[in-house]
């Protein structure tokens, strides 16, 4: 047997794809609810502070900025590890699926937060005054005139960080939880052999290449033209 | 509750444990950073020659990392490679884990910081008789770096940040210390003195980040 | 002219921080007139007029316009607003709105009404500038003076008893000036009351009833046209005016 034969037979070995096809698959469900999930809350919750924020009262703003800072600068899995690991110790037990899904939604809060903020604070005065100006309330003039604006400016940037952050579905598997990389690793132990990891890598890129390519595409054609 | 999650007398017996893992940690991201820079100045480079059967296999391959989740990837070299006969180890194993996956992000943002820069400055480097690789270094790079500097800080920081994927293939770095102190303790303390730890290595950082954004976004208006 | 001004501005003064920009102007104008505000930049002209309806706040003095005392905490200020028409340097238009979303915006969200009702007032605002076929366009689709066209058919969709203009033509250029100050003409000769502050000279002395000078935060002279650029009292006034006409 050559090299190359052997190596066919480690990574591609179809005996043991055929077997654990139908994990991977129900991994990859998996990986897609928990992604839905974070990114659907992630999001909302990012928007919410960012708009919280721009109500201008100092000691909420300090607050909410203390929290996006936290969520910011911890590592995703210390804080999946933390809320699995550590939590039970006060009687709460979340399962390894809601540890990630809340670390990973606080996450996508802060920076989604970051993001937006940075989008509304960067139409000009010009806006607010010209809205303020027709009579325009506050709120009206941040939905209908500054928000509309700063949400197209924050899309690009928002959908990098959302995959890169989505992405982390895969420390799920750190803490138990059956998604593509869980799966593909009990496989592998089970099997003795690689190939599951080879399907894991191959679903990672069927659900993420996309989502990076529409990412790049959306930098190119979004950008504002006025 | 502080009982449970900042017990003093556990802090005290896991500090040792838990500063040998943030040394660790400290060179890890020593090792990695600029690892990562240097892959992603090699695509950077590379992505310069404006030829179409460079610029889409780059292309190609930067997305390729950008789409693979990172632990994966180091999963993949750490339990996959043995089976074909490449024993590597975990440090191995993360350094070329980061040096794939940081390496194309670093890549991505210093070509964007190369096209940012006028091709006037170029020609005028050419014009007093520079040569390409002085051009590049002396008058191109500096404008590039500066250009980028937002996202080459941010990237930076989620690199440090991912070096709590080492704890995943034992390597004794600040988390997988944590989590050692913790199972020995039966208490959660180590693991939020570590995330204490990390915050105030980090939120400098991240403070001078959301400074910097604040104009990065004004610019692109 | 008419006993009560339309609006009337007493001691108004403005810091910003150490900076003394307003020091105590006053400024009544009547209805159907039109005053003319010059001077050299920093002299505190914008800030005047964005002291009228509130965009800034003064440090002290009053303003009562349309007989609703702007300064009043208890005013509406969003519904006395609507009734100050204000035009930009800048525009300012919403770039992602057409022509007639820009107008009807605050038609349909502050004053009520729904949006066919608001669609209606609206085409007849930018009928009045002579845009009604831009409707559909967007800002980034429009020329600099259409633009500046928009922006004031979005302030007197709302029916204003007032309009005030912050340097409208300062950002065009020249060969587009002459429309929007062919607007501004027939704005002034349905009776708009109107405060403009502006380097058009040739539109001040056909078109203002009065023209005030400022520099250094005060109102250093004012007076008829003809006075002011003609026979100007002041030292100061004389040496911008010989200025202004050597460009």
């Amino acid at each position: 047997m050559s090299a190359w034969d052997r190596f066919l037979e480690a990574f591609f070995n179809p005996v043991v794809m055929s077997r654990y096809l139908p994990d991977i698959l129900k991994g990859t469900l998996l990986t897609i609810e928990l992604a839905a999930l974070i990114i659907v809350s992630g999001l909302a919750l990012g928007l919410a502070l960012a708009l919280l924020r721009s109500f201008g009262f100092r000691p909420l703003n300090l607050l909410i900025i203390f929290v996006v800072d936290l969520f910011r600068a911890l590592p995703p899995l210390v804080i999946i590890v933390f809320i699995y690991f550590g939590l039970p110790a006060v009687g709460l037990s979340p399962s390894g699926f809601v540890s990630t899904w809340l670390s990973l939604m606080f996450v996508l809060m802060a920076f989604s937060e970051e993001i937006y903020w940075a989008g509304i604070t960067s139409i000009p005065k010009g806006q607010w005054e010209a809205a303020r100006s027709t009579g325009l309330t506050y709120g009206h003039a941040l939905m209908s005139v500054v928000l509309p604006q700063a949400l197209r400016l924050t899309i690009p940037p928002l959908t990098n960080r959302t995959i890169a952050i989505t992405k982390g579905t895969a420390l799920a598997s750190v803490v138990a939880v059956g998604e593509i990389l869980g799966m593909a690793s009990s496989a592998v132990s089970n099997s003795y052999n690689p190939s599951p990891l080879t399907m894991g890598a191959v679903a990672y890129l069927i659900l993420f290449l996309p989502m990076v390519v529409f990412g790049r595409y959306l930098e190119t054609r979004m950008a504002w033209k006025r | 509750m502080l009982e449970t999650f900042f017990n003093l007398e556990i802090a005290r017996s896991a500090w040792p444990i838990i500063l040998a893992g943030l040394g660790n940690t400290v060179l890890l991201s020593l090792v990695v950073v600029p690892l990562g820079l240097t892959g992603g100045l090699g695509l950077a480079m590379l992505a310069s020659v404006r030829k179409p059967w460079v610029r889409y296999p780059l292309m190609a391959w930067v997305d390729f990392f950008r789409a693979f989740p990172p632990l994966v990837l180091l999963i993949f070299l750490f339990a996959g490679l043995p089976f074909a006969g490449l024993e590597l180890g975990g440090f191995a194993c993360v350094c070329i884990a980061f040096f794939l996956n940081t390496g194309a992000y670093y890549g991505e943002i210093l070509r964007a910081g190369i096209e940012s820069v006028p091709s006037g400055q170029t020609e005028a480097a050419r014009s007093t008789g520079l040569g390409r690789v002085q051009t590049m270094l002396f008058v191109v790079l500096p404008q590039a770096v500066r250009n980028v500097l937002h996202d080459l800080l941010s990237n930076t920081l989620e690199v440090v940040k991912l070096t709590a994927l080492g704890s995943v293939v034992a390597m004794p770095e600040l988390l997988f210390q944590a989590r050692q102190a913790q199972s020995l303790t039966y208490n959660p303390t180590p693991i939020v003195l570590a995330a204490v730890i990390y915050f105030v290595m980090l939120w400098p950082l991240v403070r001078l980040l959301s400074r910097l954004e604040n104009r990065a976004l004004a610019v692109r208006v | 002219m008419a006993a009560r001004p339309i609006v009337e501005a007493r001691g108004i003064h403005k810091h910003f921080g150490s900076h003394h920009v307003l020091k105590g102007v006053d400024l009544a104008l009547a209805e159907r007139e039109l005053a003319f505000v010059i001077g050299p930049s920093g002299s505190g002209k914008s800030t005047l007029l964005r002291c009228l309806n509130r965009l800034e706040e003064p440090s002290s003095g009053s303003v009562v316009v349309d007989g609703v005392d702007m300064l009043d905490p208890r005013t509406d200020l969003n519904h006395a607003r609507q009734r100050i028409g204000m035009v930009f340097q800048s525009f300012n238009l919403y770039p992602h709105m057409t022509a007639l979303g820009n107008v009807t915006l605050a038609l349909r969200k502050v004053a009520g009404k729904t949006r066919e009702e608001a669609d209606a007032v609206g085409r007849t605002a930018l009928d009045r500038v002579g845009l009604a076929d831009r409707a559909g366009h967007t800002p980034g689709q429009l020329s600099g003076g259409q633009q500046q066209r928009v922006a004031i058919a979005r302030a007197i969709a709302l029916e204003p008893r007032v309009m005030l203009f912050d340097e409208p033509t300062s950002s065009l250029d020249p060969e587009l000036v002459g429309s929007v100050l062919g607007v501004m003409r027939d704005l002034r000769e349905s009776g708009m009351a109107m405060v403009v502050v502006s380097h058009e000279m040739g539109f001040a002395r056909n078109a203002a009833d009065r023209v005030l000078f400022m520099d250094q935060g005060l109102i250093v002279e004012e007076g008829t046209p003809s006075q002011i650029f003609e026979a100007p009292a002041q030292e100061r006034t004389r040496s911008f005016i010989g200025q202004i006409q050597k460009h």
